[in-house]
């Protein structure tokens, strides 16, 4: 038994080539848009943006995954990606970015880099985006990824994502991946009139719901929590 | 004189083993959580189950080469037990991909053989002991368990003095020590006695942390935090209770502040973080005397209270290092009485951090008291005007549901009717909670206010209770007295200027109760009014979640989960709905369902080898080891429960009440013979005396032991040490008689039998275990306790007195 578990360990990861991984990613972006007509009630809208599909199907997810994970890149589910922190379930960014709503010509901002890979789907639909990591070796692995594949439009910087990034402030939209015990005042700042701020509440691996804050054209804030699945407490109800 | 068992070793070999059970526990709390090492170890005790198939096959060889088969085990014991924990930690088990990730199952299956290693070596020194020694039985299993009594209460000394890892190789030592005496004992030879015990010097002598190094899960708060540049450890601490670390991050500071309100003009304070057990991040503020920069500590869901009243005395339950103390101050309170379970966290705000908080704990105000919340409160005769039980847990613990299973007695009905019974007229009572969507344990903190307020005879509770919520935290609010028209004013205006949400006051409208954070329904507001109606019942049974108030018999506030919302909850995996699973109550039922399965197998495996045997039957034997196994630990874990309410303190009442039950178990078990001949005189059939005789104490217990339990509470620490030693004596010596009469009995009649009754014994133990946690779960600890006198009754009664028993007296004699 633990020279069958030694053995699995040392598996090679299985490679696949190019076409193969397009194949699968399109099958996950199909797979994703099945379930977003599903959970319509929840997240208020009927299917996810034909633009945030698309760019589901376009940005390589295997290239945002260790090594030994990629075989593994376009199922549905969170991923480890070293330092304790993981990817989200594709669904949850397409959820995450739906809401978010970025359009082109838009500044988006992220807090929590991570891999790179919202910010990769962020940067094929809106027109600049700023990215902050805390974990400085996430930063630079994350900045040389997305260089590598050409994503001229993302600027990555390590560091504390608390007080935004005033340099390029007022942000259309901002996406806040890393877990913080309140919604950081000097954000809801950067927000532009008229902006959307998603922050996922959950744990590594665990996402349990998105809270949407949104600022209205006369600046006031308000916000919303959304359930990423659709269940209804109490049996019997609606 | 060189067939005499060897005593001395045995005992230590059992002192040990079961150190290494709850030192197993604390290195996992650390590594992993708490809830997976419980089902690891469970695995791993299966060890001592399989030592007994292992004899039944192996018996014939071994016993006639006792003394170097009995060293040689003891000497792998002591070897395998530091490296084993080693090993088990290379495994890159991750129990948060469980679900996604099929080769966790493998990784899971990997740590269980890992560390099942030095338990199936203790196992197997006493079941050969048992086997080799037949007509002294009830002194080796005396020897057996006063050994694991001496353990139990050794631990945990030995984990105050050093850190987890050193005890790990203290208690490899003890094992080679053992073996050593193990060669002394049995003749062995001097130079294998000056070899073993030059290991177990050795082992004892290199410093642990030289070679032994803890990985925690990388996904833990703490290696999460310790990730971020410039985050360093600037203390920490152990105990038997928990490890603390604390953690400065000048380059990003922690800026903790659950739930703060987006309308804040201000931002926290700098803050260290104190961890314990690498979870739930409890800042200690820097604090100057000044409470200018504490102002976001009043845009938090927790500060409404001092909005309803002025300049409180206030009880804050949980202080940790002293946020909600702070809270406190900041609103003027005259005087605060803290009460903080762990003394390590007490100490960092009086020693190394003193400077850094301010002398927060010497401030002529504050009265910190190092004490469990429920029993401070039923020992005080104060009064305050404002109880707050702060959010003591961490959310990412919490939203996992990973306490599920973990028993609180800070949040049941009887919890809330005690705080109630300490506030002064019109006084508030005063819960914060995470937020979980759908709403589950602020339901079920409401639910069970309501319940005490009925049981308290309080007329209207509607009037009583208001909840407001924000998108982190929600707060309960319960007063003695009702709301007035001022105090409804004063929380909407406090509710409108933070943006949080009212889900209920008395009055409310529901069109002011989803206004600033939106959902998709008003779930809390509905509950709310839901559960003050007359539909309660109704309602609490067509929720999803479990949201029925817990109670004292049933002390599990963190258990939501309902099978039958189970099979939806994994359909919607794929769509993000894992949160909606707590975790910590399927894990149990795995960890029975696989202690069941390998207890029948490693029970069933030997069948064919003592197929021809004689005298007693197959099918008695196991009723009778598996009635008692099961009955034991039934009794063992059910008493557990009572007292850590009674001596309020969850490892005092841990170690206590397993070291008495043990040791008067084991002297039980040195005076079984005597006991049994001497009752065989009046009866013919004494054990099923015997088994009325712990049928009468048990449930006399059940029904006496709450009401004078209530009326000592208020006795000091070590006072209710030695009345919980009296209580436990007499029905512990009892439940020390039935194993060796019964084995003794086996010995006599169908010799070949005895490795195997050990096995049934050691399975039906674990599986014993898990399955009182479970029974204790759905029926309370009240039912677990008949079913154990049931199981007793049957054993004893029926299985082993069902027939006549073969003529008693002599020992049968032993092979040379």
């Amino acid at each position: 038994m633990l020279a069958l578990l030694a053995l699995l360990c040392l598996l090679p990861p299985v490679t696949l080539a190019a076409e193969d991984f397009a194949a699968e990613r399109r099958r996950m972006a199909d797979q994703i848009g099945t379930m977003a007509a599903q959970t319509a009630f929840e997240t208020a809208r009927p299917r996810f943006d034909s633009r945030v599909m698309d760019a589901l199907a376009k940005v390589p997810r295997h290239r945002f995954v260790p090594a030994n994970q990629m075989s593994h890149a376009y199922e549905n589910r969170p991923l480890p990606i070293g330092y304790g922190q993981t990817i989200s379930q594709p669904y949850i960014v397409a959820l995450m970015t739906d809401l978010a709503n970025p359009q082109p010509g838009q500044k988006v901002l992220e807090i929590g880099t991570g891999s790179g890979y919202q910010a990769a789907i962020l940067a094929e639909l809106a027109g600049w985006v700023y990215t902050i990591e805390i974990v400085e070796p996430l930063a630079k692995q994350a900045e040389e990824r997305l260089k590598a594949l050409d994503y001229r439009n993302v600027e990555v910087q390590a560091g504390d994502g608390y007080y935004g990034w005033a340099a390029h402030a007022p942000f259309d939209a901002i996406i806040v991946t890393a877990a913080a015990s309140h919604v950081p005042p000097p954000l809801v700042k950067q927000l532009k009139p008229g902006g959307r701020m998603v922050i996922p509440v959950g744990t590594p691996f665990l996402t349990q719901n998105l809270m949407l804050v949104e600022k209205a054209a006369d600046g006031s804030v308000s916000s919303r929590q959304i359930l990423p699945v659709r269940f209804v407490p109490l049996t019997g109800g609606h | 004189m060189k067939d005499r068992p060897p005593f001395i070793a045995i005992a230590l070999i059992s002192a040990a083993a079961l150190g290494y059970e709850v030192l197993l526990t604390r290195l996992f709390s650390i590594t992993l959580w708490h809830h997976f090492a419980y089902m690891i170890i469970s695995a791993a005790l299966l060890g001592y189950g399989a030592s007994g198939t292992f004899l039944v096959l192996a018996r014939s060889r071994l016993e006639t080469r006792f003394d170097a088969a009995f060293v040689a085990s003891a000497a792998t014991f002591g070897l395998s037990i530091a490296p084993s924990f080693l090993l088990a930690q290379r495994i890159s088990f991750n129990p948060l991909e469980l679900f996604w990730d099929p080769r966790q199952a493998l990784y899971l299956l990997g740590l269980y053989l890992v560390l099942f290693v030095p338990f199936f070596c203790a196992g197997t020194c006493t079941g050969l002991a048992f086997s080799r020694f037949r007509g002294r039985i009830h002194r080796v299993y005396a020897a057996d368990i006063l050994g694991a009594g001496a353990g139990s209460l050794g631990i945990v000394l030995a984990l105050f003095a050093f850190p987890p890892v050193q005890a790990l190789t203290l208690l490899s030592a003890l094992g080679l020590l053992a073996a050593a005496i193990a060669a002394l004992e049995t003749r062995s030879g001097f130079v294998q006695f000056a070899a073993l015990l030059a290991g177990a010097g050795l082992m004892a002598a290199i410093p642990a942390e030289s070679w032994i190094e803890l990985r925690p899960s990388p996904y833990k708060e703490l290696s999460q935090t310790l990730q971020v540049a410039g985050a360093r450890v600037v203390a920490r601490h152990s105990s038997p209770l928990a490890q603390i670390t604390v953690v400065e991050s000048p380059r990003v500071p922690f800026r903790h502040a659950p739930g703060m309100s987006l309308a804040s003009p201000a931002e926290p304070a700098p803050q260290l973080a104190v961890f314990s057990d690498g979870e739930g991040l409890n800042p200690l503020t820097r604090f100057d005397g000044d409470l200018a920069p504490l102002a976001y500590l009043d845009y938090l869901t927790s500060a409404l209270p001092y909005h309803l009243k002025r300049e409180p005395r206030v009880l804050v339950l949980g202080a940790g290092a002293g946020a909600d103390v702070l809270q406190a101050l900041y609103h003027r309170s005259p005087r605060v009485d803290a009460v903080e379970l762990d003394p390590q966290v007490v100490a960092l705000l009086r020693g190394q951090f003193a400077g850094y908080a301010g002398r927060l704990y010497e401030r002529p105000e504050l009265r910190v008291h190092v004490a469990e919340a429920r029993g401070f409160v039923a020992g005080s005769p104060e009064r305050y005007d404002l109880i707050q039980v702060a959010l003591v847990d961490a959310f990412s613990v919490a939203s996992a549901g990973l306490h599920a299973l973990s028993e609180s007695y800070l949040y049941t009905v009887e919890a809330l009717q005690d705080y109630l019974g300490h506030l002064q007229p019109d006084g508030l009572l005063a819960v914060t909670r995470w937020v979980t969507l759908p709403p589950r344990d602020t339901l079920k903190l409401f639910a069970t206010a309501v319940a005490a307020l009925k049981r308290s005879g309080l007329p209207h509770p509607e009037r009583r209770l208001a909840l407001i919520r924000g998108w982190k935290t929600a707060t309960l609010i319960v007063k003695n007295g009702e709301f007035n028209e001022r105090e409804i004013a004063a929380l909407r205006a406090f509710c409108r200027t933070r943006s949080f949400d009212p889900a209920y006051f008395p009055g409310i409208a529901p069109d002011e109760t989803n206004r600033y954070n939106r959902l998709d329904e008003s779930y809390f507001y509905d509950g709310a009014t839901a559960l003050l109606s007359p539909r309660r019942d109704a309602f609490i049974e067509g929720y999803k979640f479990h949201i029925e108030p817990a109670t004292d018999d049933r002390p599990y506030f963190f258990r939501f989960l309902r099978w039958r919302s189970l099979p939806e909850i994994l359909a919607l995996k794929d769509r993000g709905g894992l949160p909606l699973l707590e975790w910590g109550y399927p894990v149990l039922a795995v960890a029975l369902a696989q202690a069941v399965a390998a207890g029948a197998l490693l029970i069933l495996l030997p069948l064919p080898r003592i197929r021809g045997e004689t005298g007693m039957r197959r099918g008695r034997v196991a009723a009778y080891f598996l009635g008692i196994g099961l009955g034991f630990m039934f009794l063992e874990i059910a008493f557990i429960q009572k007292f850590i309410l009674f001596l309020a303190h969850p490892l005092y009442a841990v170690a206590v009440v397993l070291c008495a039950f043990l040791v008067f178990a084991g002297l039980g078990s040195l005076l079984s013979r005597s006991v049994v001949t001497a009752l065989e005189r009046a009866t013919d059939r004494p054990l099923r005396w015997v088994a009325a005789a712990i049928g009468a104490f048990a449930l006399a217990y059940i029904f006496v032991l709450p009401p004078l339990f209530r009326e000592l509470m208020g006795l000091p620490g070590l006072s209710k040490v030695a009345i919980s030693v009296a209580a436990i004596a007499p029905l512990a010596f009892l439940l020390g008689l039935p194993f060796p009469t019964g084995l003794a009995r086996v010995g006599r009649e169908a010799e070949a039998l005895i490795p195997w009754a050990w096995a049934v014994n050691g399975c039906a133990s674990v599986v014993g275990a898990v399955l009182a946690a479970l029974l204790a779960v759905h029926l309370g600890f009240t039912v677990v306790v008949i079913l154990a006198v049931v199981l007793y009754l049957l054993a004893l009664g029926v299985a082993f007195e069902g027939t006549a028993a073969a003529p008693n007296g002599q020992p049968a004699p032993e092979p040379s």
